[in-house]
């Protein structure tokens, strides 16, 4: 089977190739294990990319591949981050409150310390009761087990009651949306149990790791994400290859002709969706750590929007286009919001590329769209000289044959 | 000669109009059966009522020994117990090669999970070549269904038809664009397959129904006018009226 998936795959090994070398450029340059040329800060910017890029291809299989333009996968990296989060959180928190309150005169009780933790996390939204969605915050398994749970069961129910009810198009993408903002929305809540527009913070410092350097601990999350990343493209990869890429890529063509085969499309995009939403969840669970801080304002639509706009920009359709979007676009957005990029005076007018940057990016984003529907990607197809069926014209030679218009009837 | 299909009393309309008019239909297995009528006489939505993608205000479509209902069937469910279809217009996957796509349709369980950890076998892969054999398409295995010819989408199409090994076969103009040469082949296939299940036909061009050599079903206005031997049908006046009247 191996030997099958790399022979229809060259890219995986090209893939693996390039995020080894890479990873080891950036282990060689650390602070940490390395010479320091690179800062600790700059790391784990390298590492929430890398996250971003694992996301871009889950996205890339769901839009690429299956044809649903899902504009909420944001919503399962978010709550990824918060199932994580609440852990990270949680242990911390305890065992600052248990130090604290053991320099007091009388021992406290378990209870207490439990108590003070909660005064301590909810004392910003003014409760100190531990909600019931806290119930396993206790547990780094358990917790483990909700980046998957989570959005995978969100994903399976969202998708069964959307894929059964056969809305598509354009129709599905506001569902979707819908879905992610109205999450948002309720978290914003303070009332939500998860503090509210605070969100979660402090996830940088990960408990029982207090006395080790962020440059040591940001390098092993680096590590982690490219590990996901790389085991992520193979799972596509994986999914996307053989049998199930063809009946996936025969959905997002005709899905009806597939339904006329036998084959149970809602079942398909349901298994697609919910995989990728999964995926999604474990890319949150790696990025928020070292972004050290997750709110709501993380899942609104517009992030969602931005993975589409990545994935499009890299080329729909091949995972390592994902990738090169979600690197590129994330990494440029960095550079020109974080004031990299100089300031353009006009004379009359002064470019600053804080503000122009979206526009740069919607600029771009269209002319995509328009003049190079394979994004980044197709440029490969220049190298391997792939050629693509792209029929124009009559459909054969002799006069028999349908003529061009005739073709696009019914 | 078994019943396999049997429908009675079906009707539907769209907006009012009445696209099948109390229609009832069977066929035995084996059997040919060929399907004309003028345009708008419903022969697509017969068809479409069949594999499940219209569903009729009233009537029974029963198939199969077990009588299974086919209106309460989903369209997947109603081709994995074996009904399969040719549209009229040869849709392919364009951007798969005619392998992919007869792959495809090849007869295997269906679940997304039976496909994910499908393993290809040297008998799929002996049978897609047969297969590709049968349509004339084995050089052009590797290409992209895009790339051929309108006559070889209607081949492709034909050979995923047979690749599902279906007991019920619906096609749909099957001889639209092809070489005189092709359309034999193409009848000769029919027959073939006939000789072992159900197959209708819906064909406008005379001379292919004459060279299927059977029993002809006359549709108009969503009802049987008529049905019998070519010879028969032809003769009657109803029939004559209808097709010259138009």
């Amino acid at each position: 089977m191996k030997q099958g998936l790399l022979s229809r795959n060259p890219s995986i090994l090209w893939f693996l190739a390039a995020l080894g070398l890479f990873t080891l450029g950036i282990t060689v340059l650390s602070e940490a294990t390395g010479t320091g040329l690179i800062s600790t800060s700059f790391v784990k910017t390298l590492g929430k990319t890398l996250c971003l890029c694992l996301i871009a291809i889950a996205m890339d299989v769901v839009w690429g591949y299956c044809g649903i333009l899902s504009l909420g996968h944001f919503a399962f990296f978010g709550i990824g981050g918060y199932a994580i989060g609440m852990w990270l959180m949680y242990a911390r928190t305890e065992a600052i409150v248990a130090e604290s309150l053991a320099a007091s005169p009388i021992p406290p009780t378990a209870q207490e310390i439990i108590d003070a933790t909660g005064t301590q996390i909810f004392g910003v939204v003014g409760s100190s009761d531990f909600p019931l969605i806290w119930a396993f915050s206790h547990s780094l398994t358990l917790q483990l087990l909700m980046v998957l749970l989570f959005p995978g069961l969100l994903a399976l129910v969202f998708g069964w009651l959307a894929f059964r009810s056969r809305v598509t198009g354009v129709y599905l993408s506001i569902l979707t949306q819908a879905m992610t903002l109205a999450l948002s929305l309720y978290l914003f809540q303070n009332d939500s149990g998860l503090r509210g527009n605070n969100g979660l913070s402090g996830l940088q410092n990960i408990p029982g790791f207090e006395a080790v350097p962020q440059s040591q601990i940001s390098i092993a999350f680096f590590w982690a994400s490219a590990l996901a990343l790389g085991l992520g493209y193979v799972l596509f990869a994986y999914v996307t290859s053989g049998k199930m890429g063809s009946v996936v890529r025969g959905i997002r063509d005709n899905e009806g002709r597939v339904r006329f085969l036998g084959y149970h499309v809602e079942s398909y995009k349901l298994f697609v969706f919910t995989i990728t939403a999964i995926v999604s969840g474990i890319a949150g669970a790696l990025y928020y750590p070292q972004a050290g801080i997750i709110n709501p304002a993380e899942i609104a639509p517009i992030a969602s929007i931005y993975l589409a706009v990545w994935v499009a920009i890299g080329g729909r359709g091949r995972l390592y286009g994902a990738v090169i979007g979600a690197a590129f676009v994330s990494l440029l957005s960095s550079w020109f919001t974080g004031g990299g990029a100089p300031d353009i005076p006009l004379g009359f007018y002064t470019i600053q590329w804080v503000d122009w940057w979206l526009i740069l990016l919607g600029l771009s984003f269209v002319a995509v769209t328009l003049f190079f529907p394979k994004g980044i990607g197709g440029l490969f197809d220049y190298l391997t000289h792939v050629k693509t069926p792209f029929r124009v014209g009559d459909y054969g030679p002799d006069k028999g044959a349908l003529r061009q218009e005739e073709g696009h009837e019914q | 000669m078994s019943t396999l299909l049997e429908m009675s009393g079906v009707s539907v309309s769209f907006d009012g109009f009445k696209a099948i008019n109390n229609l009832s239909f069977r066929i035995g297995e084996p059997e040919l059966r060929a399907i004309i009528g003028p345009n708008g006489a419903g022969k697509t939505t017969f068809m479409d009522i069949i594999t499940g993608k219209t569903k009729p205000d009233e009537g029974r479509v029963l198939y199969g020994e077990k009588s299974l209902s086919l209106l309460k069937m989903s369209e997947s469910q109603i081709a994995r117990v074996g009904v399969g279809r040719k549209f009229q217009k040869p849709t392919v996957f364009e951007a798969q090669t005619v392998r992919e796509n007869l792959a495809m349709a090849l007869k295997n369980p269906r679940g997304p999970f039976d496909v994910l950890l499908y393993k290809k076998t040297a008998e799929g892969a002996a049978r897609i070549e047969a297969l590709a054999e049968e349509i004339g398409l084995t050089a052009e295995l590797t290409r992209p269904a895009g790339e051929l010819s309108h006559g070889q989408k209607q081949w492709l199409e034909i050979g995923m038809l047979l690749a599902q090994e279906p007991r019920l076969l619906l096609v749909d103009e099957p001889a639209a664009g092809m070489t005189p040469t092709e359309r034999e082949h193409t009848t000769d296939l029919l027959r073939r397959a006939a000789e072992k299940h159900a197959v209708v036909v819906v064909e406008h061009d005379m001379e292919f129904v004459r060279r299927l050599d059977c029993k002809v079903t006359v549709l108009h206005e969503g009802s049987v006018l008529a049905e019998g031997s070519l010879d028969h049908v032809t003769q009657n006046q109803q029939v004559i009226d209808v097709y010259l009247g138009r």
